[in-house]
């Protein structure tokens, strides 16, 4: 087996005030890997992203990246917001090349970078607005783009086409995986609803609440691009359903 | 969810009559001619009329009227007064703004600056005249003192609470793009706060505006304030009632340039572009 770029190693949160957000979390990512984490509010699949981002801290256990514990923030790691999270006062294109800049690239090379990924991400026409006039999914695409750009080897998506519309949702998905396929890129990707973890995901890990823990995962064998309402698809459905529902029947017994 | 639908191009109805020039007109036209009709009623009342007013303005401009001490001072004054109200504007902004970011981001300065610019915050300018004239001096000094104190407020107040009310996603966007804590503050700190801290610029250009009168009653021998001064002592309320005009407009036309600036500057902000 591959090394894993990314491991969580028992790994807990507990909140001041002792609220347990996440219990003994082990969970191996393996480079390329798309890895979707599902589950009901309050079973800690949020915690655990923003642990591996590095914007909170670990009470129990270690988060490792390409063998190295995470201590902070950092490029190596991309983090696409549902909130988009794009600078309002930069244009699209300068959105993009933020983080080259910010990791000292000069200007001329990121801006040329930036350009790769306005294109990649169809995002021409606007390389010269400001996100305010762009709709939601265009705006996911420049905070897809800006993590590309950054040469990130992880992308953790915190639910991301969560405030989209249907259609544009659909579109999205259709080009993370195009993407993803073409990058090698490793992700994992926060999200509530079961069809868009099968259809995405080559492993699905699924969570539940009081306290957050992993209690399954489930590897997807479907051919991609995969088909939601095939009868194949729908016995993976059923079948995470169950595990998401076991637990909420034994949580009222 | 909701559907995003295409936004239905502008208005495409067949040419309307754009009333937006009447709709502002209406107002203004409709004081001047109360206040025409209520001098025309009392002829010899104290607030004079104004046709006396217009000529007044006329004489203030161009002289050749009364031929006094107020003919021909217009431009004299309102020099001395814009020269007074940008640069003690310019040295409250240049006091205000990092005092407000440090206020604003770090907490030692805020726990020992906070409360004694609370306390100092609701003292009238015209307060601080008697004090002014003692610490500075009758003259230019203290008017600019006052002017300036006047202005520091809103600038101060405006720049902490944009630099405190940063969304907290733009840190975590920076950071995981590879921006160090140190540098947050340069690369989404200042330019995240720069809508707040214009409007605390024009608030503040236009209380200058506002104190300025206050400002020239230090004993300074020229300016808008320091003619409507002289004026009132001598009874002239037509050159009283000019010089308000002046400043109404002066103050108007400075708020005017400042906006067109900042709609250039600040394209990208929904609330300026």
């Amino acid at each position: 087996m591959v090394e894993p770029i990314l491991r969580a190693i028992n790994t807990g949160k507990i909140y001041p005030g002792g609220i347990e957000a996440l219990r003994n979390a082990n969970l191996d990512i393996a480079p390329g890997e798309f890895v979707c984490l599902i589950g009901a509010s309050g079973c800690g699949k949020s915690t655990l992203l923003r642990m591996i981002a590095g914007f909170e801290t670990v009470t129990s256990g270690q988060i490792v990246v390409r063998g190295r514990p995470v201590t902070g923030p950092g490029p190596d790691r991309g983090m696409v917001f549902q909130d988009y999270g794009l600078f309002p006062w930069l244009t699209i294109r300068k959105n993009i090349a933020f983080g080259p800049i910010a990791r000292g690239k000069p200007k001329a090379e990121a801006l040329a970078t930036a350009d790769r990924f306005v294109s990649m991400m169809g995002l021409d026409r606007f390389a010269d607005s400001y996100p305010h006039q762009l709709s939601g999914g265009m705006k996911q695409r420049v905070a897809i783009g800006r993590v590309l750009a950054n040469d990130a080897q992880v992308a953790l998506m915190d639910e991301p086409f969560g405030a989209l519309d249907a259609m544009t949702r659909e579109r999205l998905q259709e080009e993370l995986l195009t993407i993803w396929r073409a990058t090698g890129l490793s992700v994992v990707f926060v999200t509530h609803s079961l069809e868009e973890a099968i259809y995405l995901a080559d492993r699905v890990v699924v969570m539940s609440p009081g306290p957050g823990r992993i209690v399954a995962g489930e590897r997807i064998m479907l051919d991609r691009p995969r088909d939601v309402s095939s009868p194949e698809f729908n016995d993976i459905r059923r079948h995470l359903a169950s595990l998401l529902h076991a637990d909420h029947a034994r949580e009222a017994a | 969810m909701i559907a995003v639908v295409e936004a239905l191009p502008p208005d495409t109805a067949p040419a309307r009559i754009d009333i937006t020039p009447l709709l502002r007109i209406i107002v203004p036209v409709v004081l001047l001619l109360s206040w025409w009709g209520a001098t025309a009623l009392h002829p010899g009342g104290l607030i004079s009329s104004p046709q006396e007013v217009g000529t007044a303005l006329w004489d203030l401009a161009f002289g050749g009227i009364n031929d006094d001490a107020f003919s021909e001072m217009l431009l004299p004054d309102l020099i001395a007064s814009a020269g007074r109200v940008y640069g003690a504007f310019l040295l409250a902004a240049a006091l205000a703004l990092p005092l407000g970011m440090l206020i604003g981001r770090l907490r030692i300065v805020k726990e020992m600056l906070e409360p004694t610019l609370q306390v100092l915050r609701p003292v009238p300018v015209t307060a601080w005249l008697p004090l002014s004239m003692i610490m500075f001096g009758i003259g230019p000094k203290s008017a600019f003192f006052l002017v300036a104190l006047g202005s520091f407020y809103p600038i101060l107040i405006n720049t902490i609470f944009a630099v405190r009310s940063v969304e907290p996603r733009l840190f975590e966007a920076a950071q995981m793009l590879g921006v160090s804590p140190a540098r947050l503050f340069t690369k989404v700190v200042l330019p995240a706060s720069l809508p707040g801290m214009f409007t605390g610029l024009r608030l503040g250009l236009g209380l200058a505006w506002v104190v300025i009168v206050v400002g020239e009653m230090t004993g300074v021998q020229t300016g808008l304030g320091a003619m409507i001064m002289d004026a009132r002592q001598l009874s002239r309320t037509e050159i009283v009632i000019a010089g308000m005009a002046i400043i109404g407009v002066a103050g108007y036309l400075s708020d005017y340039a400042v906006l067109a600036l900042g709609r250039r500057l600040l394209a990208w902000s929904p609330q300026h572009g």
